[in-house]
């Protein structure tokens, strides 16, 4: 497998990883159709969790395709987004309190909800450095081309970033989702509900170290 | 912090119903006139045990005159709320308050038998950070742990409303005040809500120099006691609606929502109403506008008595008035027990049709002037007041004290703790069981009663029952 093949995969395999997470929102999608007493409902808050979730991707992302038009500093570039992702991921291993504010959002602004949960989790800037790698992939391309190009196509990238990774998102906590509401029950929420905060904040720490690696 | 969610926390009121049955009861001493420290009893409910009955452990605290009222959980079925994600939080401590000392205590029941104080947060603390006094009602919800307080600041508690606070559900931290727009409300007594839904509802019983010192009838005379319940936004933390149930129902106490978060009804009791000496309970219910309404469903009327039997507060009357002064809901929202401390009657009504309840089943123990005394021969002092119900709907257990100076007014002379069981017939109806009965340590009295695994008053549930 190629660097660009294995950079996608991490990015589906991240969006899978969000989407089985119950902290990321797919309880939310069955009690929706529970309380309404209607399937419906279950898709129509899978699509309000994606929209703030690919907002929250988007919010992050696109900042970074901007900055990767300093095309000589990139290394630097790199080397400060995975810093960043690291120090994120020690800061939530000391801290293990769970943030306030989410509390208050209502239960009936999911797409919000979704987005200051992906946010307040770090779940965007986890893909930062995958997303970096990407960028480098496309740049053996597009080595000399204009400065408008480049930016063009780092937008892009960013943009395929953040749906491939939502979309991969939703069908894997949708799957969790509708198999608990058809089939499972709610008792599979009490036996796979896991405690991910030390598994979450190691993976931050994981993918910042690879990319510090592979940057240099 | 635990891997997994915590086994007694259930998604839906109907998985706790199917979940083990309780071993261990936590029922709260109290001293009545301060000379002892108070305690937390824990008692064997478990039919198989050889000490079936009795308080296997009891742990008294290093204060004397805090008076224990009601408690609650640090973490309940609430925290597997999608939402706020505390799913990994222990059922493990007790927040027990002082409700005329207004201090906190925070008890480790990890090992129920070893029970021990974690943390006390003491009243300076709690009036410094929030400006309430006289703790009262306990809930987890989805900004930590929510408690109700019956007095505002100053000596006497009138300096400022009585409100809720929240703590944090993990330090015990007081984090501050709940309320951002508290509209008309100016008395606080219980309050509960549904959370999927997003609302609170909150009542009122009276403030500090209203109660402290027992009843005062000349404001319950004149209507100055609680009668309004209040609904909140819960999480924008607004007053949105206060209903006036009326000035003559006078002291509207406990709030009983329907478990099942899918229903928008819930119970009010009303201690008496002052134009007939009636009890009452009202259903309140939320409509397709989100605003809400409240309708009397039951009323419980006095029985007239011989002046010589009543105590001095009630000779005027001739008459015994029910005193509806607790009321609790089965997890399957079937069945309402309302506790008559002053017939000395607990009643079970069918409330499947909540604006229609009807009188399924009836005990008959202690009151004013019936003193019925309990099967096993033994007198029942007071009359049936804080009820407790197990998670399966089949058993109720409940205590006899309201509160140590009212006690003495309609009840005069110390007549002694109790805490007996009923056992509920499969097509409703109510018996109470013969081979339980706990005695308590002389010179106390007993309260709310809470069961290992959480019971019918403390669980907040966030998925409907299917």
């Amino acid at each position: 497998m190629n660097t660009a093949a294995s950079l996608w995969s991490a990015v589906v395999v991240s969006g899978i990883y969000h989407g089985v997470n119950p902290g990321m929102g797919w309880p939310l999608a069955v009690s929706a159709a529970l309380m309404a007493r209607n399937a419906g409902n279950l898709y129509k808050a899978l699509a309000a969790l994606a929209v703030g979730h690919l907002l929250a991707m988007a919010a992050i992302l696109f900042p970074f395709s901007a900055l990767m038009i300093l095309v000589e500093w990139q290394v630097q570039i790199q080397t400060g987004a995975a810093l960043l992702v690291i120090a994120l991921g020690v800061y939530l291993l000391i801290n293990r309190r769970h943030p306030r504010f989410l509390a208050r959002v209502p239960p009936s602004r999911l797409a919000l909800w979704s987005f200051l949960a992906a946010m307040a989790h770090g779940a965007g800037l986890m893909l930062v450095p995958i997303y970096l790698g990407i960028c480098g992939t496309l740049e053996t391309d597009a080595g000399h081309a204009a400065a408008y190009s480049l930016m063009w196509n780092n937008a892009t990238a960013a943009l395929a970033v953040a749906l491939a990774h939502t979309g991969a998102m939703v069908l894997a906590g949708g799957a969790i989702a509708v198999g608990v509401y058809y089939w499972l029950g709610l008792s599979f929420l009490q036996k796979s509900w896991f405690n991910l905060d030390l598994i979450w904040a190691l993976s931050l720490i994981l993918v910042g170290s690879i990319a510090l690696i592979t940057a240099h | 912090m635990n891997l997994r969610p915590d086994p007694t926390f259930y998604p839906t009121p109907q998985m706790a119903m199917q979940a083990p049955v309780e071993t261990l009861a936590f029922t709260l001493m109290l001293s009545p006139d301060g000379s002892q420290p108070d305690g937390l009893a824990v008692v064997d409910v478990d039919p198989n045990s050889d000490t079936y009955g009795q308080i296997v452990h009891s742990l008294f605290m290093p204060n004397k005159g805090d008076e224990f009222h009601h408690f609650g959980w640090n973490a309940c079925s609430s925290a597997l709320s999608p939402l706020t994600g505390h799913a990994f939080l222990e059922r493990r401590y007790l927040i027990i308050p002082g409700i005329r000392s207004s201090r906190i205590y925070i008890i480790d029941v990890k090992e129920p038998l070893k029970a021990k104080i974690h943390k006390i947060i003491e009243p300076e603390e709690l009036k410094a950070k929030t400006g309430y006094s006289r703790p009262h009602t306990i809930h987890c919800g989805p900004e930590g742990i929510y408690v109700s307080t019956l007095g505002g600041g100053g000596e006497d508690g009138t300096d400022g409303p009585p409100g809720i606070f929240i703590m944090n559900c993990e330090t015990f931290e007081i984090l501050g005040r709940y309320e951002m727009d508290r509209g008309a409300q100016e008395k606080h007594y219980d309050f509960w809500w549904n959370l999927p839904r997003d609302y609170m509802v909150s009542s009122e019983w009276g403030l500090p120099p209203q109660f402290e010192n027992g009843v005062v009838p000349e404001d319950l005379l004149s209507n100055k006691y609680g009668h309004s319940i209040h609904f909140w936004d819960l999480r924008a933390r607004k007053n949105i609606q206060t209903i006036d149930l009326g000035e003559n129902h006078q002291m509207a106490l406990e709030i009983r929502p329907a478990h099942d978060p899918a229903k928008e009804y819930g119970f009010c009791g009303v201690v008496v109403d002052t134009t007939n000496l009636q009890g009452a309970i009202f259903t309140w219910w939320r409509k397709e506008d989100g605003t809400f309404e409240a309708k009397k469903t039951v009323t419980i009327d006095p029985v007239p008595a011989d002046a010589d039997d009543l105590p001095e507060l009630l000779k005027g009357f001739g008459a015994v008035p029910p005193l509806v002064t607790d009321i609790d809901l089965s997890l399957d929202d079937k069945y309402l027990y309302v506790a008559c401390w002053g017939l000395g009657e607990m009643h079970q009504y069918d409330v499947s049709d909540p604006m229609n309840p009807v009188l399924a089943g009836k005990v008959e123990i202690g009151g004013i002037v019936k003193k019925t005394p309990h099967p096993n021969g033994k007198d029942f002092g007071y009359g049936p007041q804080m009820v407790e119900i197990s998670r399966d709907g089949k058993r109720v257990y409940w205590t006899n004290s309201l509160y140590s100076t009212w006690d003495d007014q309609f009840y005069p002379g110390d007549r002694g703790a109790a805490m007996v069981c009923a056992d509920v017939g499969t097509n409703g109806g109510l018996t109470l069981n013969e081979n339980f009965w706990v005695e308590f340590p002389e010179g106390y009295r007993s309260h709310q009663i809470r069961l290992e695994g959480g019971d019918c008053s403390t669980d907040s549930f966030c998925y409907p029952s299917v």
